[in-house]
């Protein structure tokens, strides 16, 4: 592989314009890559799944190069109905298009930044592994005491152009005191056997307010990799909502550092896996100082033989007094060979605070079944149900109505 | 300084501190092949189990002492330790207690342990290691009669070799981790016993384990095995005198149960915890591990973990049987600059069985605690559950309370729960015994003993007591 990184790395310098300091920074970070490789499970963090071992089964041997030359068309009919919003498509990897028609034009400024190096806290060998493949960077800046008035969709899409190739993104939020921005992130691929790795860093300045909601909803046989790093001041709110289904594997990674007092975080998780599929959601809230707070909730229902993986951790500093962390992970196995895996991890350095977690997984509860049944149901409507109720709580959490019932309706889930 | 105050720096000392200055035969320092045949060789032992322990040896040598646990420690120098210590009075063993050395007993005396069985009145059984050897075996012929094996494990290689060489390594082999092979391959003594089928111990047996000897590691190796239908209660005590450096002890104890056999294993651990700035103190690195072997058997582990600079230790319980049960209680209580990373696992194999997991940690000073554990349920556990629950209590805010569970449910008829919190003592509830009386430290007791009572209700009456009384001495000072 170290001759493919190497080869494949010039190949992707060789047109863009970079200042020597730039270079020296890709040329560190490609270093640090081939010297580590993928994650494997040797690694704590990837003890449940093997991302090395995957992209050898699943993908072979990747290509790193990407041709950004040519520009891609613009599919519209991937756009979302019913919701007027903003965009930023990516197709192939490559930003095709930004567009924020709905906002005052000098609140949001975008920045094409050259190579900013991020140090995440929590991260491996894969930042290094964006850092030095992603040609461009763009970081968006919303200005003070401006709230979009729109959400903002991201397209994530791919097309059959591309095989077993590795696509880096990378984009970089800041929200300025009391701004707020809502964001989906849409994954719509058509691609096979691409490993599509994903940085997001976020900003959040007082009294900000950032919702991110991931949705990968579309069965496609990538092998995705996310990793939002959110660093929040005083008083301000993230929430994140992930819907882990589409791709054959996927990994969505959280570290939300809550910096400044009275800041809370909340993320919420559906896992709907069918066919072998393999996702696995990690979450690390680092409460820094006092009066922070954060809440997590993460449902799975596995089907057929596949896997779901939670690792959430709250970590509490000796300076974060009064903190109050909960998480809850539950889990549906339908199949036998359905598997679920958790690691629900607490690390606490202060005494004045209320911390816990609670992990169940098991079968449909029989009881549940037999009462729906006896009410006129047939088992398989009885079944729905109970999954449907089981699903539509975590649903329900999201504190925006219109992105809500949009969500609602993509998972089909009735009220 | 008033009584009260004066009590109570009278408790905080580690009243087991003392050493017994005693002539001992020591092997030579450090670890090697020579070192394994001595230990071998003065004990006596048939050519299999010398096989054993070089083997474990072998494989000892490609091991790197692990590092992914919590607490870290300075590299222990395994050169610079001896593997063999025994007082020079047991090198022809005494045949009854009246020829057994008056400073042995009078060691045993002062921790609370009266050997001389005339003076037992509780009927429990003893059989009491001091560094190395197994120095007496208490109520010996009682248990006899009913067919029950209750004797040094470096007595029963001898005299019941089927037994050891089926059962010895069955649970912990010797190619298992960076300690239990060091175990393996120079394990001193320890106590074996042996519960024939359909026999009901009639009284609880015990061990009771001393460190005397300076630089010296305590190899321990305990296998209890429980035939067919058998109950036996088992309870291990521990403690060590105060020195300054840190003191290895990494023992293995084995239990097997067979087919609608129990086994109940308590132990409290209280050896030197180190002073109170964290310098000595025992690291406490065990490894035990159960076998649920037979279809209805159960094993439960309960312990109490005061002591200890550093405890590291994960009592498991794997559930091969079907209808099999494993349990685990635990308390763990650190103070000053103790360290603990415990807990359980839990790995369940045969159909319809169950655990439940029940850890309460409390950490002060500047100690820190870490609540580890393992429930894995396979494809072929049908119709198994787990519960587990894990609460900790923080002191301070200079001490560390973790919990790093990890859950595997790979059975869709199978369920598994996991609570944990962490808290502190509330205010309300200190200002509520207050106002009734009691003074502060003996308010937290109060709380602390109700935090605790799930497990300590587990153990044995006179266990119980005492346990109870450790709980609050670990924890003197560390209010207010």
């Amino acid at each position: 592989m170290k001759e493919q990184l190497q080869k494949d790395f010039d190949n992707s310098i060789k047109n863009l314009s970079l200042s020597q300091k730039d270079m020296e920074i890709k040329k560190f970070c490609l270093d640090n890559f081939i010297d580590k490789g993928f994650p494997n499970k040797k690694e704590e963090d990837w003890k449940f799944s093997d991302l090395n071992q995957i992209i050898k089964n699943n993908i072979g041997e990747l290509s790193f190069y990407n041709d950004q030359a040519s520009t891609n068309k613009v599919d519209t009919s991937v756009f979302v109905d019913g919701l007027e919003h903003n965009k930023i498509v990516f197709i192939n990897g490559r930003i095709e298009k930004i567009d924020f028609e709905y906002e005052k034009k000098d609140q949001i400024e975008i920045i094409g930044q050259s190579e900013t190096i991020n140090e995440f806290k929590n991260s491996n060998s894969l930042s290094d592994l964006n850092n030095a493949f992603t040609n461009k960077c763009f970081k968006i800046l919303v200005k003070k005491g401006y709230q979009l008035a729109k959400p903002l969709i991201i397209y994530h899409t791919t097309n059959s152009k591309i095989w077993s190739k590795n696509i880096n993104l990378r984009l970089n939020f800041e929200l300025d005191k009391d701004s707020s921005l809502r964001l989906i992130d849409l994954f719509n691929d058509t691609s096979e056997k691409n490993f599509l790795n994903i940085f997001y860093n976020f900003e959040l300045k007082e009294n900000a307010v950032l919702k991110n909601y991931k949705v990968d909803k579309f069965e496609n046989k990538n092998i995705k990799y996310s990793f939002n790093n959110i660093d929040q001041d005083k008083n301000s709110i993230s929430e994140t909502f992930i819907l882990s289904s589409g791709s054959n594997f996927s990994k969505n990674e959280i570290n939300c550092n809550l910096n400044g007092v009275y800041a809370s975080a909340f993320v919420n998780g559906v896992f709907s896996l069918n066919n072998d599929k393999h996702h696995e959601i990690r979450s690390i809230i680092n409460h820094l100082t006092e009066n922070t707070k954060s809440y997590q909730l993460i449902k799975s229902v596995l089907d057929e033989s596949s896997k779901a993986v939670y690792q959430g951790k709250i970590f509490v500093n000796s300076d974060a007094q009064k903190t109050d962390g909960y998480q809850l992970s539950k889990a549906i196995l339908l199949n036998k060979e359905s598997e679920f895996n958790a690691k629900p991890e607490l690390e606490i350095y202060a005494d004045d605070v209320k911390c816990s977690h609670g992990s169940a997984s098991g079968s449909l509860n029989g009881d549940s079944i037999f009462y729906l049944m006896s009410r006129g149901l047939s088992y398989q409507q009885s079944r729905e149900l109970l999954i449907n109720g089981f699903l539509l709580d975590v649903v329900e959490k999201i504190t925006d109505p219109e992105i809500k019932n949009l969500i609602k309706n993509m998972i089909g889930i009735k009220e | 300084m008033d009584n009260r105050q004066k009590e109570i720096n009278n408790l905080k000392d580690y009243k087991y501190g003392f050493s017994t200055d005693i002539e001992n035969i020591q092997a030579p320092k450090g670890l090697n092949e020579d070192v394994i045949k001595f230990i071998s060789n003065i004990k006596k032992e048939p050519a299999w189990m010398l096989e054993f322990r070089l083997k474990a040896f072998e494989r000892f040598k490609v091991l790197k002492e692990p590092d992914w646990q919590k607490p870290k420690f300075p590299k222990i120098d395994y050169q610079d330790l001896y593997y063999y210590s025994a007082p020079k009075s047991m090198k022809d063993k005494p045949k009854s207690l009246d020829e057994l050395d008056p400073k042995l007993l009078e060691t045993y005396k002062k921790l609370g342990i009266p050997l001389q069985e005339q003076a037992r009145l509780n009927g429990i059984a003893v059989d009491a290691v001091f560094d190395s050897v197994s120095v007496a075996t208490t109520f010996k012929d009682e248990l006899t009669k009913q067919g029950i094996i209750f004797c040094p494990i470096s007595e029963a290689i001898q005299n019941h070799p089927e037994l050891v060489k089926k059962y010895l390594g069955s649970v912990i082999p010797t190619s298992d981790h960076f300690f239990a092979t060091l175990n393996s391959a120079v394990f001193t003594d320890g106590s074996f016993v042996y519960i024939p089928e359909g026999v009901r111990c009639p009284m609880e047996l015990s061990t009771y384990f001393r460190i005397n000897a300076s630089n010296t590691g305590q190899f321990e190796r305990t296998l209890i095995i429980a035939d067919k239908g058998s109950y036996v209660s088992y309870l291990e005590g521990c403690t060590a005198p105060m020195r300054d450096e840190n003191q290895l002890h990494a023992a293995n104890v084995e239990l097997i149960a067979l087919d609608d056999a129990e086994i109940k294993y308590s132990t409290v651990q209280n050896w030197y915890p180190g002073d109170q700035d964290g310098k000595g103190g025992i690291y406490n690195f065990v490894t035990k591990r159960g076998l649920c072997k037979g279809k209805n058997s159960k094993i439960s582990w309960t312990q109490v973990e005061t002591g200890s600079a550093i405890t590291w230790k994960y009592p498991s319980c794997i559930l091969k049987g079907d209808n099999s049960v494993g349990e685990f209680y635990s308390i763990a209580i650190t103070n000053n600059h103790q360290k603990a990373d415990t807990g359980t696992k839990m790995i369940h194999l045969g159909k319809n069985t169950k655990s439940k997991i029940i850890s309460k940690g409390i950490s002060a000073g500047s100690s820190d605690m870490t609540y580890r554990g393992l429930v894995d349920i396979s494809s072929k556990a049908k119709n198994s559950t787990n519960y587990t629950q894990c609460d900790s209590l923080l002191m301070g805010n200079r001490c560390g309370a973790h919990t790093v569970p990890y859950i595997k449910n790979k059975n869709s008829e199978s369920n598994i729960a996991h609570e944990a919190t962490t808290s502190k003592i509330s205010e309300e509830q200190l200002h509520y015994c207050q106002q009734r009386g009691l003074n502060p430290e003996e308010a937290v007791g109060l709380i602390v003993n109700g935090f605790c009572k799930e497990v300590l209700q587990q153990l044995p009456m006179e266990f119980a007591v005492e346990a109870q009384k450790l709980v609050g001495i670990s924890l003197e000072g560390s209010v207010g």
